[in-house]
């Protein structure tokens, strides 16, 4: 089965982005396959290079990226609400004139019609939220 | 592309978080996307389509007139949930008058809300394919 997941609150504040996660792994361990992931609200900042928990806890933009890069996932963050809460990729940071971005490897940036297409392509559309 | 049902569900207040806000952005997006849309409000959703809305004092955008435009979107169909009004003292009338135009009837204006109880709008949900909840 294909889905496409929706991810929409921060890490740490919320259990939704650690079910989000857990979900992902069981999906692909069940030999599933997963279309998107696409993070919008808060969830945005699940993509954020530059978080740093006390060492005993879980760096979950991090393990993000691992999965990605394992499974060749699509995670996608909505631009419009990235751009509000200040996370940007390389070129976005560089269009908007600044001199720094924080968005870690492995995510992309786009639209809002990239969660949409997923719900049409995707047999299953999951959502972790509030 | 493919038509499907999509649904998306309003169940928060429409100031204090920005969940109402970045929903009708994505129910917007999908509008452009000619899928079959519907709109649900339930708990404090109901709030988001309330009369006379004024966020002077809370130096916020006022956006309650979007959803007056859902109708040009070709998005006519807004389920309420009459309990969810009932348990907060409201009734239809607290409601924006929200209209859609009719083609096929002259450009007729007709009401694009539609009160459900709960059991009509589990019926609804339940013939979706891609129901996003906010």
């Amino acid at each position: 089965m294909k889905f496409t997941i929706m991810i929409n609150e921060g890490p740490y504040q919320h259990q939704s982005a650690d079910s989000a996660l857990q979900f992902c792994r069981s999906v692909l361990a069940q030999g599933h396959e997963i279309f998107r992931v696409f993070f919008y609200h808060d969830g945005v900042n699940n993509g954020s290079s530059l978080s740093v928990p006390p060492g005993d806890d879980r760096l979950i933009q991090k393990e993000w990226s691992e999965l990605s890069k394992e499974n060749d996932l699509d995670l996608v963050i909505c631009i419009a609400a990235a751009q509000r809460r200040g996370l940007m990729d390389k070129d976005e940071a560089k269009r908007q004139g600044f001199d720094s971005h924080n968005m870690i490897e492995g995510f992309r940036i786009s639209g809002l019609g990239q969660l949409i297409e997923g719900g049409i392509e995707s047999d299953r559309t999951i959502v972790f939220g509030d | 592309m493919a038509t499907k049902k999509f649904m998306f569900v309003n169940r928060k207040a429409p100031y204090g978080t920005a969940y109402a806000l970045e929903s009708l952005e994505v129910v917007l997006i999908s509008a452009a996307f000619e899928q079959d849309v519907s709109l649900a409000f339930i708990d404090d959703g109901v709030y988001q389509i309330t009369k006379g809305q004024d966020t002077t004092g809370i130096g916020q955008k006022n956006f309650s007139n979007t959803y007056k435009a859902l109708g040009d979107y070709e998005i006519k169909k807004l389920y309420v949930s009459k309990e969810s009004l009932e348990e907060r003292g409201l009734t239809q009338d607290d409601l924006m008058d929200l209209v859609w135009e009719d083609e096929d009837d002259d450009w007729a204006e007709k009401p694009s809300i539609i009160m459900v109880d709960r059991s009509e709008m589990a019926d609804v949900m339940a013939e979706q394919e891609v129901t996003l909840s906010f």
